[in-house]
């Protein structure tokens, strides 16, 4: 499929084919959504000693149609101070990526349907990992637009601290991403699951150890706005964060986007790190099996993410970029040059990985030894101040600034 | 153009997303100029960009549609409306007055230069739609790995000092934006803020995040959110924005 654009002439049943397989993806995708959103309040509910939905269909299953239903028949309203046209524009691109990114998650093997070969997944670009990587980058300006135009203080907060998030965590995001690129010797998705395929101790999860693997965990929940790292919503601080003026349809979107990228990012952590769909298979319905392994894995990835929702507490805004900066981004960069190393050699990797040891634990010494310098400053400075009283004192009361000498910094 | 010999032929579908491609560049691009608010001119930015990204998967340059929408979309265009948006500078300005003295006549011949620039190099074969204006590649393997080998091998000592270039430039922006650490954490308390302020003390009115987001433009609008800036702004040091 080096000819994306069919130049050299494309007959029917091709047309035919990649239609189906965008309509039966388009759709399989919107179901497993709604499925999705049961699942999650089950499970939630379930780990809360809940019932959870359990109203409208057998064990509740129709409650997310319901619940859509309703959102469709809801007045659309439009805040007067908001900027039209991009209001309007801000869940589309929301939700557009969300699809498009599963257009190349392989979801099972290769068939063979009236003499074309068919791949089962949408689209096999040759650079299917940037791909990805570049719809997630477009994914910020859903957030970030709709925030912005909704022309109130809230919305406005929670979308710049979406878009902040969002572009940190995608640098260790990528970062991982070139560890599997590393071993796999290349950026199409299918390369990838074809060389993690015929045993489990050949998937990435275990070939390129497992601190990838956690790495591409915490930055994709991140990226995805998920507990715990959902800032850009923080019901508590923000009300409802960047879609608090949305309602409607327009809210729909951007509750089916959330859910849907939960899917798929979901499909993709299998397909990078567990095979995809690669599992022991029988000879009854050949094609079959990957497509049920691959849905196996996918549905096991859903529920963690929901149990990590369940039980981890939303962090604070400097937390949050610490882990993304201070933490993620240099380890995954350092297990980046020891999987480069253990490519070359095992001597090169040992090396590299001796010195990445070096080098943290260097590192961390004087980030340690300067903040107990600044710290024992802070103290000083303290004991010395005179508090003076200042006009008007209830403004500016005892403001605990703490938090800001302990870490130096606040944002960033 | 003008029955000029290109390499390879060129197909309708082609043409075909050539012809979309351009328009949407183009009018992106128009967009910027004209648009008056400077997030919809940001947001044109992003469409031009897009198109350009088509164009190159029409070129087979995949990899290099790929970093354009990373890089250019997924991080310059969005740092641009962060900026917008944290100093609120999102009033819609006056798109046909000068901000320089003879601003559109330098524009015209700098943009006249571009032009036959472009065409002097694609020797009039810029719009036929083909998929190369000057050669194809060249040899087997992928568009991603012959890059790749480009520039690791032959281009290894440009693409170094770039990427040293760009850490300094980093490294440079931080220390210029850190605040000394000597310094107690207190610098709001030494601001002096009026009780009532009147309508031309705002003492964050430089840089206080607007709260006039949406980009109306009440022209009376500065002046009445004036009182509610000065008493409503929160202990925070208006420069600790979060940066990228």
């Amino acid at each position: 499929m080096s000819d994306p654009l069919f130049a050299h002439g494309v007959g029917l049943a091709v047309i035919l084919i990649v239609l189906v397989k965008v309509v039966v993806a388009f759709a399989a995708l919107l179901v497993c959504t709604m499925l999705m959103v049961w699942f999650e309040r089950k499970v939630i509910s379930d780990m809360q000693n809940r019932i959870g939905p359990n109203r409208a269909g057998p064990y509740g299953l129709l409650q997310s149609l319901a619940d859509g239903t309703k959102l469709f028949f809801k007045e659309d309203l439009l805040p007067e101070k908001a900027d039209r046209f991009v209001f309007r524009l801000a869940p589309l691109l929301a939700v557009i990526p969300a699809f498009l990114i599963f257009a190349v998650v392989p979801v099972g093997g290769v068939v063979t349907i009236a003499h074309h070969v068919v791949e089962l997944q949408v689209a096999d670009p040759p650079m299917g990992i940037l791909y990805l990587l570049a719809l997630s980058s477009v994914a910020v300006y859903g957030v970030m637009l709709a925030g912005w135009s909704s022309g109130s203080k809230y919305p406005l907060l929670g979308s710049v601290r979406a878009s902040a998030q969002m572009i940190s965590y995608e640098a260790a995001l990528g970062l991982t991403v070139v560890t599997v690129v590393l071993e796999s010797h290349s950026l199409s998705t299918r390369a990838i699951i074809q060389s993690q395929s015929h045993h489990f101790w050949q998937w990435n999860v275990l070939r390129l150890g497992i601190v990838p693997f956690a790495i591409f965990m915490i930055a994709s929940t991140a990226e995805m706005n998920r507990p715990p790292f959902d800032l850009a919503e923080g019901e508590s601080e923000l009300g409802g964060g960047f879609n608090t003026e949305y309602s409607s349809l327009r809210f729909a979107l951007f509750y089916l986007a959330e859910f849907m990228n939960t899917i798929t990012m979901s499909a993709v952590a299998v397909t990078l790190f567990f095979g995809g769909p690669d599992g022991p298979g029988f000879h009854v319905v050949r094609w079959l099996w990957p497509i049920l392994w691959f849905l196996g894995k996918t549905v096991a990835f859903c529920y963690v993410q929901v149990w990590i929702r369940a039980s981890l507490p939303r962090m604070r805004y400097d937390q949050l970029m610490d882990l993304g900066w201070k933490r993620l981004i240099p380890l995954s960069l350092g297990w980046l040059l020891v999987v480069a190393g253990f490519i070359v050699s095992v001597a090169w990797g040992a090396a590299l990985f001796g010195a990445g040891v070096l080098a943290a634990v260097l590192l961390y010494q004087s980030i340690r030894v300067g903040r107990r310098r600044r710290e024992s400053l802070a103290a000083a400075m303290a004991a010395a101040a005179v508090p003076r009283p200042r006009p008007g004192g209830n403004r500016q009361g005892p403001v605990d600034l703490r938090p800001l000498a302990g870490t130096g910094k606040v944002g960033t | 153009m003008g029955g000029a010999t290109v390499v390879a032929a060129a197909t309708v579908p082609d043409a075909l997303t050539f012809a979309i491609a351009a328009v949407i560049c183009v009018g992106g691009a128009f967009g910027v100029v004209l648009m008056r608010s400077p997030v919809h001119a940001a947001l044109s930015l992003v469409a031009t960009l897009f198109g350009i990204a088509v164009l190159f998967v029409e070129e087979d340059a995949q990899f290099l549609a790929a970093v354009q929408v990373i890089v250019y979309t997924g991080a310059i265009v969005v740092l641009f409306l962060f900026v917008i948006m944290l100093l609120g500078v999102d009033r819609k300005e006056r798109v046909l007055a000068d901000v320089f003295k003879g601003q559109r006549v330098v524009a015209l011949v700098l943009g006249l230069m571009v032009l036959a620039e472009v065409v002097l190099l694609g020797r009039s074969r810029w719009t036929t739609g083909a998929h190369s204006a000057t050669g194809s590649l060249e040899g087997s393997g992928s568009n991603v790995a012959k890059l790749g080998r480009a520039l690791f091998t032959a281009y290894l000592v440009p693409f170094e000092v770039t990427s040293a270039l760009l850490i300094v430039a980093v490294v440079g922006a931080v220390v210029l934006a850190r605040r000394p650490d000597h310094r107690p954490v207190e610098p709001i308390e030494e601001v002096e803020v009026p009780l009532v302020p009147g309508p031309d003390d705002d003492p964050f009115g430089a840089v206080g995040t607007d709260e006039d987001a949406g980009g109306s433009t009440a022209p009376d609008e500065t002046a009445s959110t004036v009182p509610e800036h000065a008493s409503s702004e929160p202990e925070h040091e208006p420069a600790e924005v979060p940066s990228t």
